[in-house]
């Protein structure tokens, strides 16, 4: 079993899991995997907590129920999963500024936690918008060869890739 | 109705158990790193895009397979050029600016990542509401410029599905062929 405590497997040995765990998602729960509906879920969740029964009038929340669903659990079990296999590993550690990111922005916490709030926000912002994320267009769109979920997976890399230019380059 | 909520419970727990499995594979492909997604979008290093696309041959080839025999169905996501090319930019940007994406981000709070778990998880919640409450505005408007629908790129070239799959397959696979032998 020492494969369960290595640290890194091949990207492709990883990848394979994940499209052959797709494979079952389909045809035992009936759904692609999907994680950012999840995320707007918890939103209308947390707004519920302030104004109350309302939330559930907005247009967006009648599509999207504000539940906990089963991508909503789908999500939460990665959080455990990742849990799982980097303790399993040794490779858990505690961590407030990654270091490339230290290496280009210098290592205090405040400027790191201020981008991945505003980078938060547009990512959910922008997966809603195009009605899927990474996962949802980017692994599971694509392999069902949806028109909607290639053009979006294209755009993803095509925005991340001159966002990171730009700030690794001009603003670092 | 008390078979219905046993149903939903069921459902739940299948989505937990994936949810793990799929939380441990992204962890031991090493997406659930800042420095592996950065290094991608910075075209340095090349894991995020040979998990994905091995993912997508993989599946693809399980799920059309499965869907010939009509075990399973598929489920397309809409999509227009203002929803599609235009929300896909804007999450791009964030993707970038953060550092990891929806799924991966669930991945780097169970690694420790505390950017991730403080910050990341807080902005892409705001970000998701944020446009619950814009929706109205845009739903008739800019997502509906340029629609194509739930349509696949079968039923576009209108042909059997395995003239797009098994050629798609192959593609990728030569692509992450081709990625290797240039050393990436």
């Amino acid at each position: 079993m020492e494969w369960l405590t290595e640290t890194r497997w091949s990207p492709y040995v990883a990848g394979a899991g994940i499209g052959i765990l797709s494979w079952f998602t389909f045809l035992i729960s009936k759904k692609p995997i999907g994680c950012s509906t999840a995320f707007a879920r918890t939103s209308g969740m947390l707004e519920k907590l302030f104004i109350g029964e309302k939330v559930e009038q907005k247009p967006y929340y009648q599509e999207f129920k504000p539940v906990i669903d089963w991508e909503w659990m789908l999500v939460f079990g990665i959080i455990i999963g990742s849990l799982v296999s980097s303790l399993l590993s040794g490779d858990f550690n505690w961590l407030w500024v990654p270091s490339k990111w230290s290496a280009a922005f210098g290592p205090e916490p405040i400027p790191r936690l201020i981008a991945a709030v505003l980078g938060g926000i547009c990512l959910g912002f922008g997966a809603r918008w195009a009605g899927g994320c990474t996962s949802g267009h980017g692994i599971s769109g694509t392999l069902q060869l949806v028109v909607s979920s290639w053009v979006s997976a294209v755009c993803f890399f095509i925005g991340g890739i001159a966002a990171a230019f730009l700030l690794y380059n001009f603003i670092a | 109705m008390k078979k219905q909520k046993i149903s939903d419970r069921s459902s739940l727990i299948w989505g937990l158990l994936f949810g793990i499995i799929f939380g441990f594979l992204l962890q031991k492909g090493g997406a659930t790193k800042y420095n592996v997604i950065i290094g991608q979008l910075l075209l340095e290093d090349f894991t995020v895009l040979k998990i994905m696309l091995t993912a997508a041959v993989t599946g693809m080839i399980g799920i059309y397979f499965m869907k010939s025999m009509g075990w399973v169905k598929l489920y397309p996501k809409p999509g227009s050029v203002g929803m599609s090319v235009i929300g896909g930019l804007i999450f791009g940007v964030g993707f970038a600016v953060l550092g990891y994406c929806p799924g991966t981000i669930a991945g780097a709070v169970g690694n420790g990542y505390l950017d991730a778990l403080v910050g990341g998880l807080i902005g892409i919640i705001v970000g998701a509401g944020l446009y619950a409450s814009l929706y109205p505005k845009v739903r008739n408007g800019i997502l509906k410029k340029g629609e194509f629908g739930t349509i696949t790129f079968p039923e576009l070239f209108k042909v059997n599905d395995w003239v797009v799959v098994i050629p798609a397959a192959v593609v990728l696979v030569l692509f992450l062929y081709w990625l290797e032998t240039a050393g990436f």
